[in-house]
């Protein structure tokens, strides 16, 4: 019974451990808004004061971790390379300050939305989710983390503790396209992250490029990062194929033709932003 | 360092500076102990779900949601709330200041969460440029001021000092640009809403309603459920109402039932309320078995021959119809030279006042006094005596302050349940709905389904039109008759149309009731209509607005209906202060869009008119006014305000009738026992009728004081020290008050006075003369296409308004821009879906970053009828607006939205179809 507020990650999986079910929160962002007006879970387990699990550091073999509880505001306002430009664009995009100041990084994962902002930019960066559980800790690709929508692969007695990103190359420039129905407080219709590397003549040499919303996980378009190789940044040719693996659904936000139509366009600005930027 | 688990119950925290302590439930949302454990209702409520942002308090500084933070979390921390900041924020006291100044404040509910986030803001930036003030209030709804306003204000905070009350300047009489009257109570976060009064130890309510669009319904043992739930005191259902259990607005209408009995008929119907303490019902699942029904959820299904009836007695689930005819339709059509057809259907649309339904009940007496969040308290008053059995006299409504209504607060919804449990418990109870009940429970905008044929002769005028429109009306009539009446007297447009069908259908579906939303069913008109002008005029090679400009009604020109005014006609006027904007933004788009491929520029115009007040029905309204003894004078302020200034507006125009500055006024506010009724806050009649009747109530007391002076009519008054003094030219007269008799309500000089305005019932082919006075609007709107991604970006409306005459230039600005905001939203995002957009995450309103600049140009023809010339405004504000969109999208990419919202998908599906030129 109770709130539990722990200090240490070990106390943490200690109450997660304890049989019954936990309510894990960090920025409650999607929590509340799922709970609705039903009575809130018995035992709440909320991890923000966890020590060392909020922040952005740089590791000794030049990647980058990104704390779990670490907020949208902390990820937008952080001195970041290039490459990571997309995923801060995206945290500046998510609904709004208020949002911003309260939603994780790790909350955004956990809660698997198919449209959830933080997944495409970080599968554009090639970032691994560490996990945190009663045999220690392990390490999955974000691809493999997310296993459908609202499923992932972590559990039950894992915690999510930080997303490990390796070392950009230094000309990687990020970037991020967001369709919405309004400016503010908008869950996406679709988005785009890309990265684009370009050698001295413009031409693209290094190119991810993850849709999201698209399908029930977002997922890197691989065929069309191969094809983007060698052509110039500025005008890139998209072969239809490319797009084969969407499998975008009709519902509220759009019909499915719109987000099919939609998200190339978006492909494209994504990738000349990246590629002039 | 120490490892405390927040597992005890308490959690210390600074609120605004002094420490406190508190005992949430483990997980509960910190807005929840703010209100209910701290008293803090300075911190509001729209959606708890982050998604309005009203609720929005400082953490060490930085703007969360309350309602998404668990409360054990800000142990140890600082927590600042809007009222807290108003008292001691140097920021927040300018910010008040600068939106009183403004205008920025409306209705107001979303007022504190603005103010805070600004605060934040401020302290990092004391001047932002737009686009930070933007992202700064971007996670904050507002639903009344169209947000320009709001954004001048924190721009403009920096040069003003703290606040200090209202800056009246001068008379405040009519005419003049003054300040709210009721905004400080807004801009310091003390405003009381309907969630905020209840005493603490109120009893709660949860109302249980039905998961199916359709559904019969029984309940298990209800007194077993009770035995077994310590604290909650009862269950009400439909035979608990010891009176008649149906509801509704319009004579003859009054189909609802507060109570399902054994079906229900859409989603979100109450069918029973739990009444106890708010932990008791919290967990408590009362047992009802479902036994979901066919349903029918469009007026094609509905009207089909063998689908489910809704109501016995109205066949083929047909609510009414409405009818308009003048001249031979059919013959002009003929003889016309050109004739366009279409087809056009618009969504359900959702109020979305930020403020859901709340209000307690309590038993004084034998009486039972509600106090609730409201634009009609002497309807409510009869509806809970209706459902109570109770006699009028022994029920009294004290309206809060309202956070919005636009419409649907005019029906009854939670009022007869809180009555009906003090009924039936003796008790004091309280009640709020959740955002999803509001918006699954209350009433709409009708979905429409237009077809109009109009046609025109080569030299552009006019030449037949014919209009069929079938408005779903959702289970229960509610307003939907009005509607019914007023779409085929409006469809015409202000324009001169001699030769003129229109007919209208209500139909009764299972989806939730549609009934009063800003305009009535003529924002769907217009938006065919509008479309069509266009198409004439490229027909028949002329300008747009030219087309419109000369076909435009005039004075002596009669209406659809035959009415014929003399005086006070005003479109004309309208279209032709836009043709400068016209020309110029027409030029620049043209430039524009010859250096764009991918994004294209448009500019559309659209017009309307709005008939103020009842039609072809007496609706007057009453006003009282004193003086009493100590020489104080009292206005008994019956028009509610929803947030569009009557209290302002009508103590100007009652200002001037006696002849005192308006800042010497005292306003008692709406309250059945005390205050006549002024009619419901709807159809724009308040400024209109109400004004009327404040003034004749100010002359009427003008009158009775110089009598008692023996004193001239030019004389001037003041009012003080328990004597009234007058001066005219060289003499002085003065008066005792307090040697003079005082009236019940101890006044020694009292007035009452009651406007109805002039109108006769319509015969069968609805001519006869429908309103006393029309308003009049005509907008254009500029926008920007992108067309790779069929998304819309508004980019400027300009928005010319004849209100007769201006009472307060202020407020009607903040009017128009509010109208511009909903039109705005209504075009491009706006869809009501059971089911699906039952929340304001889902259900899109424009944000603070999807509003325009917007030129407001007043125009001033004064109504003969009206208040020193003026006329109604609040819905025509609205009217133009999304045909004025919908237009500029057209002129900009050549697709023809028929289908609104205009969505990305509906504008990629439509410029796919190839443009139509
Ligand atoms: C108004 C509004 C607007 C929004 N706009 C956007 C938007 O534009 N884009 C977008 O992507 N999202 C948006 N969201 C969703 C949400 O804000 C984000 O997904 C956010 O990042 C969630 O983080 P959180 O810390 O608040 O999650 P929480 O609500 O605290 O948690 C979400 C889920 O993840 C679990 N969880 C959290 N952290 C961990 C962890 N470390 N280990 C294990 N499990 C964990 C929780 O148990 C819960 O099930 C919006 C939400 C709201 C209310
Ligand atoms: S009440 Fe918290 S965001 Fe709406
Ligand atoms: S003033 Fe903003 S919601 Fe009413």
């Amino acid at each position: 019974m109770g709130y539990h507020a722990p200090y240490r990650l070990n106390d943490a999986l200690t109450v997660l451990a304890g049989g019954g079910p936990v309510a894990v929160v960090a920025g409650g962002t999607d929590h509340y808004p799922a709970l609705g007006d039903a009575p809130e879970p018995a035992v709440v387990l909320d991890l923000t004061r966890i020590e060392g699990l909020r922040g952005i550091t740089r590791a000794a073999d030049g990647g980058w971790r990104i704390g779990a509880t670490t907020t949208w505001t902390d990820i937008a306002v952080a001195d970041l390379p290039p490459a990571f430009a997309g995923l801060q664009q995206a945290a500046r995009m998510i609904g709004g300050v208020q949002i911003q100041n309260a939603g994780t990084i790790g909350g955004n994962l956990c809660n698997a939305s198919p449209a959830a902002d933080g997944v495409p930019p970080l599968l554009a960066l090639d970032a691994r989710v560490t996990l945190a559980g009663p045999d220690g800790t392990r390490d999955v690709p974000l691809a493999g983390f997310v296993t459908g929508a609202r499923q992932t692969a972590r559990r039950p007695g894992e915690l999510v503790t930080q997303i490990a990103l390796p070392a950009p190359p230094n000309d990687l420039r990020g970037a991020f396209c967001k369709l919405g129905a309004r400016r503010y407080l908008v869950i996406s219709i679709a988005m785009v992250a890309a990265c684009i590397a370009r050698d001295a003549h413009g031409r693209i040499t290094d190119a991810r490029v993850a849709v999201g919303a698209c399908s029930a996980v977002a997922q890197r378009l691989t065929a069309l990062e191969q094809a983007l190789i060698g052509q110039h940044a500025g005008a890139p040719e998209m072969p239809a194929h490319a797009f084969d693996g969407l499998a975008p659904i009709d519902d509220i936000r759009a019909d499915a033709a719109y987000r099919r139509a939609a998200v190339a366009e978006a492909c494209g600005r994504a990738i000349r932003a990246a590629g002039s930027a | 360092m120490m490892d405390r688990p927040a597992t005890s119950p308490a959690t210390g925290f600074m609120l605004n500076g002094v420490a406190v302590q508190a005992a949430p439930r483990p997980g509960e949302r910190l807005s929840e102990t703010l209100r209910g454990r701290m008293l803090s209702t300075d911190v509001k409520i729209g959606c708890n779900a982050g998604d309005c942002g009203i609720c929005t308090v400082l953490v060490d500084g930085d703007p969360v949601c309350a309602c998404l933070m668990p409360a054990h979390r800000v142990q140890g921390r600082a927590v600042e709330t809007p009222a807290g900041l108003a008292r001691v924020d140097p920021w927040a006291r300018r910010l008040a200041r600068s939106f009183q100044a403004e205008g920025a404040a409306q209705c107001g509910i979303c007022i504190p969460g603005m103010i805070v986030s600004a605060v934040a803001l401020l302290r990092a930036d004391p001047r932002p440029d737009e686009p930070r003030v933007m992202d700064a209030l971007g996670g904050v709804l507002c639903r009344c001021t169209g947000y320009r306003k709001i954004v001048d204000a924190v721009m403009r905070a920096h040069l003003h000092e703290d606040h200090g009350g209202p800056l009246a300047e001068g008379d405040g009489h009519t005419g003049a640009a003054i300040e709210r009257l009721d905004g400080a109570a807004k801009v310091m976060a003390t405003e009381r809403f309907g969630d905020d009064v209840a005493p603490p130890d109120a009893l709660a309510m949860r109302v249980i309603r039905s998961p199916h669009d359709h559904a019969a319904f029984e309940f298990g043992d209800l007194e077993g459920f009770v035995a077994v739930h310590p604290g909650i005191e009862t269950v009400l259902t439909a035979r608990d109402i010891p009176g008649e259990n149906s509801v509704g607005v319009i004579p003859g209408f009054l189909d609802q039932p507060v109570l399902a009995e054994t079906v229900a008929r859409f989603r979100g119907e109450a069918v029973a309320a739990l009444i106890g303490t708010a932990d008791a019902l919290r967990d408590a699942v009362l047992p009802v078995i479902w036994t979901p029904r066919a349903a029918v959820t469009t007026p094609r299904a509905a009207m089909a021959p063998d689908a489910p009836q809704l109501h016995p007695d109205r066949p083929g689930n047909v609510m009414c119809r409405g009818y308009v005819s003048c001249g031979d339709a059919e013959a002009a059509l003929a003889r016309a030279d050109v004739v366009v057809e279409g087809r056009f259907s618009t969504a359900c649309v959702e109020h979305a006042y930020l403020e859901p339904e709340a209000g307690y009940a309590r038993a004084v007496g034998d009486r039972i006094e509600l106090r609730n969040s409201t634009q009609a308290p002497g309807m409510d008053r009869e509806m809970i005596a209706r459902v109570t059995g109770l006699p009028l006299d022994r029920v009294r409504v004290q309206p809060t302050a309202v956070g919005g209504g636009f419409g649907s607060k005019l029906d009854v919804t939670i009022e007869p349940l809180l009555a009906l449990a003090v009924q039936k418990t003796g008790k004091t109870v309280r009640g709020v709905f959740e955002r999803t009940e509001s918006m699954q429970s209350t009433s709409k905008r009708h979905p429409s389904d237009i077809t109009m044929r109009i046609g025109a002769k080569a030299d552009g005028r006019l030449c037949g039109f014919v209009f069929d429109g079938t408005f779903n009306t959702g289970a229960y009539s509610s307003w939907g008759p009005t509607v019914a009446t007023r779409a085929p007297i409006h469809a015409s447009g202000p324009y001169a149309v001699a030769d003129y069908t229109a007919r209208s259908v209500g139909v009764f579906t299972n989806g939730p009731n549609a009934g009063a939303f800003r305009g009535f069913g003529v924002p769907q008109t217009a938006i065919a209509q509008e479309a069509l002008f266009d198409t004439l005029a490229d027909r028949l090679g002329h300008d747009r607005l030219a087309f419109r400009i000369l076909n435009a009604l005039e004075n002596g020109v009669p209406t659809v209906t035959g009415q014929v005014f003399s005086q006070g006609v005003g479109i004309r006027r309208c279209l032709t202060a836009l043709q400068p904007a016209w020309d110029r933004l027409r030029a620049q788009t043209r430039d524009f869009n010859a250096a764009h491929d991918r994004v294209k520029r448009g500019v559309g115009v659209a017009s309307c008119w709005y008939g103020c007040g009842n039609t072809a029905l007496s609706n007057p309204s009453t006003f009282r006014a004193g003086i009493r003894a100590d020489g104080r004078v009292v206005l008994h302020q019956g028009a509610m305000d929803i947030g569009q200034g009557a209290n302002t507006v009508i103590a100007q125009i009652f200002a001037r009738a006696l002849g005192v500055p308006v800042s010497t006024i005292e306003l008692v506010g709406p309250d059945t026992d005390v205050t006549p009724d002024a009619g419901k806050t709807s159809a724009s009649r308040q400024t209109f009728i109400s004004g009327n009747a404040a003034r004749i109530a100010g002359e009427t007391l003008r009158r009775r004081v110089l009598a008692r002076m023996n004193a001239g009519p030019d004389t001037r008054l003041r009012f003080g020290d328990g004597a009234v003094h007058g001066s005219e030219g060289a003499l002085a007269h003065r008066i005792a008050l307090d040697d003079l008799p005082a009236g019940a309500l101890g006044y020694v000089f009292e007035a009452v006075a009651t406007y109805d305005p002039p109108t006769t019932p319509l015969d069968e082919n609805g001519q006869g003369a429908a309103y006393a006075q029309f308003g009049y609007a005509a907008q254009l709107a500029m926008v920007e296409v992108d067309l790779a991604l069929a998304t819309t970006r508004v980019l400027h409306v300009t928005a010319a308004h004849d209100v007769g005459h201006a009472i307060n230039p202020l407020l009607v600005e903040g009017q128009v821009h509010g109208g511009v905001a909903q039109g705005l939203g209504m075009a491009l995002m706006e869809e009501y879906v059971p089911h699906r957009t039952e929340n304001l995450h889902d259900y899109l309103i424009p944000t603070i970053g999807d509003v325009p600049p917007i030129d407001v140009l007043l125009i001033e023809e004064p109504d003969a009828h009206g208040p020193y010339g003026a006329k109604g405004l609040g819905e025509h504000a609205l009217i133009p607006t999304a045909p004025a969109i919908l237009n500029a999208i057209h002129d900009a990419c050549g697709a023809r939205v028929t289908q609104t919202p205009a969505t990305p998908a509906r504008l990629r599906a439509a410029l796919a179809g190839g443009a139509d030129g």
